[in-house]
C-alpha cells in the first residue's frame, strides 16, 4: 500500500486494518485467539524430516529424556537443558505439532507463540517489526521472519558469520576486486552454520517467500588479497 | 565524455579556445545535457524528456534496458532510519547489498556504508577516529566488540546542503538528501561540511561490470554517476519512494536496520524513538540526522 496523499492514506490504512482483521479472524482467529497472523516464509526444515508422522505415526512415544539415535543423533539441546526436554516444545501425540506451556497446539508456522511463552518482550518487539527483520514495504505489506530462522531452537544462541571483505585502504590504488554472485534471501542464517560445522541434514535451500526475492551478494576475494590483508 | 560542467567552467575562466571543445562533441544529446536545468526548476514534461534521453543513453551504454523514474516523495511521509547497535554484529551484508543496489563504482572502489568498529568500554561516539573499519576476523561477532555502521543521517539541519555552490544538493519533503550528479561540479565543499563523512567522490571514471548493474534506477538516486561528481546514501530513494525498504535493511541477517514514516505514529522507527533509548550521532552539531541508534537490550 502505498500513500499517496495523508487523507487517502490514512483511509486506505483503515480500510486495509479493517480487511484485516477481517481476514485474520476467518483463518487465525478460528483458534481464537487475539493475535493476527504473520506473514512468514515456511519454516526451515531440514530436507526429508516433516511431516514428523512420517515416521512417529505409530511409533510409540518414549518420554524418558535420553540423548536420541538415529535419525536424531545430532540433536543436541542447549536451550536451558536442564529444565526442559523435547517434549516440552514437540507434542507427544501429534508429533507434526508444537506444544505450549497450557497444552496448546500450534503449527511450525506459527513457532513464535511457543519461543513467545518465555521471551515475552522479544515477542512484543518483534511483533512490530524491531527484534528479527522485516521486509517487503515500509507502509504496506511485510514478510516477517520466524524466530527459528535465525534462532536454531534446539541451540539458539545466535551463529558467527564471515564477514564480507573489508574497503579497500586510501593506500590500494585500486578497490578490493570483488565478484558478486547473486543468491536468494531468506536461507535460514543458521544453516551457514551447520553447513560450516558439517552438521547433517541442515543444507541451504530455498524457503517459500511469498513472492519475494532479494539477491545476496556473496563474495568471492582473490585469494593472495585476503592472505596478504591477514598479516597485519 | 570527458568533458562536464566542471571542466566547461574551468575552461570559461581560462578562455574557451584553450579547452577547445571537440566538434564530435557537437551532437545534439551532449548539448542538450550541458544546458539541462535544474531538476528542481523542470517541469513534469522536461523531466520526461530528459530521463528519456539518459535512457537511451545508459541502454546503449551498458547493453540492458535502463528506467531512469522521477518518482516523488509521497506526501505526508518523512523518512527516519533505526539501527539497533546490540544485534550488529559487523558482517558487512549491508555494505555489498548497498554496493549492488545503487550501481557504486567498484574500481575505485565506492562504498556508502563503513562499518566501524570499536572495544567495548572504549569513547567513542563522538570520537569516530578512534575506531577501526579494516577489521577483517574470520568470523564476527568479535568478544570485547561492537560495530557501528555510518552511512548519510539524512540530516534536517544538512550542513552539506548549505555550502552547496551549485544548489546540485537539497533535502526533498521526505526528508532525504539528494543529489543531481549533473550540476554537481565536483568542488568537494559538501564533503568538507558534512561530520560524518557520509558523502563519496568520484575520482575515477566509475567502473561496474555490465552484469552486476541494477538498471531499475532513480534520477536523484542509483542512475549511472559520473567521474568528478559527488554521491551518497539517498535511502535508496528508487525503493523506498515505491514503498519499499532500503536495501540494506532487506538484507541485515540480524535485523539491526529499522526504517519507516517519521509521520506515521504505527511505524517501527516511532517505537523505537519511542520505547527504547535512542541517540543520535554528534548531536551538539545540531545537525538533526533522522538516523536513530539504540540498543535494544
Ligand atoms: C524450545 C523448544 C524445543 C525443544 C526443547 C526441542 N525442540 Fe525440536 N524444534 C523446535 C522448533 C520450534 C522446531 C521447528 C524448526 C523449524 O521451524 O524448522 C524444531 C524442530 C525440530 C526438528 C526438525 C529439525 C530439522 O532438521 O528441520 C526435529 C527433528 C526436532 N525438533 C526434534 C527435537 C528433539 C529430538 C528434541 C529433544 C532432544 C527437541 N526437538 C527439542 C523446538 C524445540
Ligand atoms: C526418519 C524417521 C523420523 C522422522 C522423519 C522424525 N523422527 Fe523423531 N524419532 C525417530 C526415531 C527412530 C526416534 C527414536 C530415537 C531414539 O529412541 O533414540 C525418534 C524420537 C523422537 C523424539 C523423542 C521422543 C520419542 O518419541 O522417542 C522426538 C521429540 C522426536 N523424535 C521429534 C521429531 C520431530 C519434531 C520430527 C519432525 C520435525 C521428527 N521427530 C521426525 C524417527 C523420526
Ligand atoms: C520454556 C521457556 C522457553 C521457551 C519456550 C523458549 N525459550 Fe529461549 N530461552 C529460555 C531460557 C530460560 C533461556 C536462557 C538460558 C539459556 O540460554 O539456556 C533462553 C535463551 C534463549 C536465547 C539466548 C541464547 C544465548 O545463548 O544467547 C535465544 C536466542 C532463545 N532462547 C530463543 C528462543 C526461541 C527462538 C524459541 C522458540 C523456538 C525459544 N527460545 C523458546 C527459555 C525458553
Ligand atoms: C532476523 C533475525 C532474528 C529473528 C527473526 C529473531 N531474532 Fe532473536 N536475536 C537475533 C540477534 C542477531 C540477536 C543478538 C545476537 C546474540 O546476542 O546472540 C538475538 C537475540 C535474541 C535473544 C537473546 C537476548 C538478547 O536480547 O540478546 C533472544 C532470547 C531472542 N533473540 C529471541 C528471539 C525470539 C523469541 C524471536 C521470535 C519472536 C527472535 N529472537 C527472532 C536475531 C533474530
Amino acid at each position: 500500500m502505498i500513500k499517496t496523499d495523508n487523507k487517502k492514506g490514512s483511509i486506505l490504512e483503515v480500510l486495509f486494518l479493517l480487511f484485516f482483521t477481517f481476514f485474520c479472524s476467518c483463518s487465525a482467529f478460528a483458534e481464537s485467539d487475539d493475535m493476527p497472523q504473520f506473514f512468514v516464509p515456511s519454516p526451515p526444515f531440514s530436507e526429508d524430516i516433516y511431516p514428523c508422522s512420517m515416521c512417529h505415526e505409530g511409533m510409540e512415544t518414549n518420554t524418558t529424556p535420553r540423548q536420541l539415535e538415529w535419525p536424531h543423533d545430532w540433536i543436541k539441546l542447549k536451550h536451558s537443558e536442564r529444565q526442559r526436554w523435547c517434549l516440552d516444545c514437540h507434542d507427544a501425540e501429534n508429533r507434526d505439532q508444537l506444544r505450549l506451556a497450557n497444552g496448546d497446539h500450534v503449527s511450525f508456522k506459527e513457532s513464535y507463540k511457543l519461543c513467545g511463552q518465555c521471551h515475552g518482550t522479544i515477542f512484543r518487539d518483534w511483533k512490530v517489526g524491531v527484534h528479527g527483520k522485516r521486509t517487503g514495504e515500509w507502509n504496506g505489506k511485510k514478510q516477517y521472519r520466524l524466530c527459528v530462522h535465525c534462532h536454531y531452537p534446539h541451540n539458539p544462541k545466535y551463529k558467527d558469520l564471515k564477514p564480507l571483505p573489508p574497503p579497500a585502504k586510501p593506500d590500494e590504488i585500486t578497490g578490493v576486486k570483488t565478484e558478486l554472485i547473486m543468491i536468494k534471501d531468506n536461507v535460514p542464517m543458521w544453516a551457514e552454520w551447520a553447513e560450516k560445522n558439517k552438521i547433517e541434514g541442515f543444507k541451504t535451500k530455498d524457503t517459500e517467500s511469498g513472492g519475494q526475492k532479494l539477491s545476496v551478494p556473496v563474495i568471492s576475494e582473490k585469494k593472495e588479497k585476503r592472505e596478504k590483508g591477514n598479516e597485519h | 565524455m570527458n568533458i562536464n560542467r566542471r571542466s566547461f567552467l574551468k575552461g570559461t575562466a581560462a578562455g574557451l579556445a584553450a579547452i577547445g571543445l571537440p566538434v564530435s562533441k557537437s551532437h545534439a544529446s551532449f548539448w542538450e545535457s550541458f544546458f539541462q536545468k535544474h531538476y528542481r526548476e523542470m517541469t513534469d514534461n522536461e523531466k520526461d524528456e530528459v530521463v528519456k534521453r539518459l535512457e537511451v543513453e545508459y541502454s546503449a551504454k551498458y547493453g540492458k534496458n535502463f528506467d531512469v523514474a522521477t518518482t516523488k516523495p509521497i506526501d505526508g511521509a518523512l523518512f527516519g532510519y533505526g539501527l539497533d547497535l546490540s544485534r550488529c554484529i559487523g558482517c558487512r551484508r549491508c555494505v555489498y547489498a548497498c554496493t549492488a543496489e545503487n550501481n557504486q563504482s567498484r574500481d575505485p572502489q565506492i562504498h556508502y556504508i563503513s562499518v566501524l568498529r570499536f572495544k567495548q568500554g572504549e569513547k567513542w561516539v563522538n570520537d569516530l577516529e578512534g575506531s577501526d573499519k579494516y577489521y577483517d576476523p574470520e568470523t564476527v561477532p568479535e568478544e570485547g566488540h561492537f560495530y557501528m555502521p555510518v552511512q548519510c543521517q539524512q540530516c534536517e539541519n544538512p550542513p552539506c546542503v548549505k555550502v552547496c555552490p551549485t544548489q546540485a544538493t537539497w533535502k526533498d519533503p521526505d526528508g532525504i538528501i539528494v543529489v543531481d550528479y549533473n550540476w554537481c561540479i565536483g568542488c568537494r565543499y559538501c564533503m568538507a561540511a558534512c561530520p560524518y563523512g557520509a558523502r563519496k567522490f568520484n575520482w575515477g571514471e566509475p567502473y561496474l561490470p555490465e552484469n552486476e548493474i541494477n538498471s531499475q534506477t532513480h534520477y536523484l538516486g542509483n542512475r549511472p554517476r559520473l567521474k568528478g561528481c559527488v554521491e551518497k546514501c539517498t535511502f535508496c530513494v528508487q525503493r523506498t519512494r515505491l514503498g519499499k525498504y532500503p536495501a540494506c535493511v532487506e538484507i541485515c541477517p540480524v535485523g539491526a536496520r529499522k526504517f519507516g514514516d517519521l509521520n506515521d505514529p504505527a511505524s517501527e522507527i516511532r517505537y523505537c524513538i519511542e520505547k527504547k533509548r535512542v541517540f543520535r550521532l554528534k548531536e551538539d552539531l545540531n545537525t538533526l540526522p533522522k538516523f536513530y541508534y539504540f540498543f535494544a537490550t
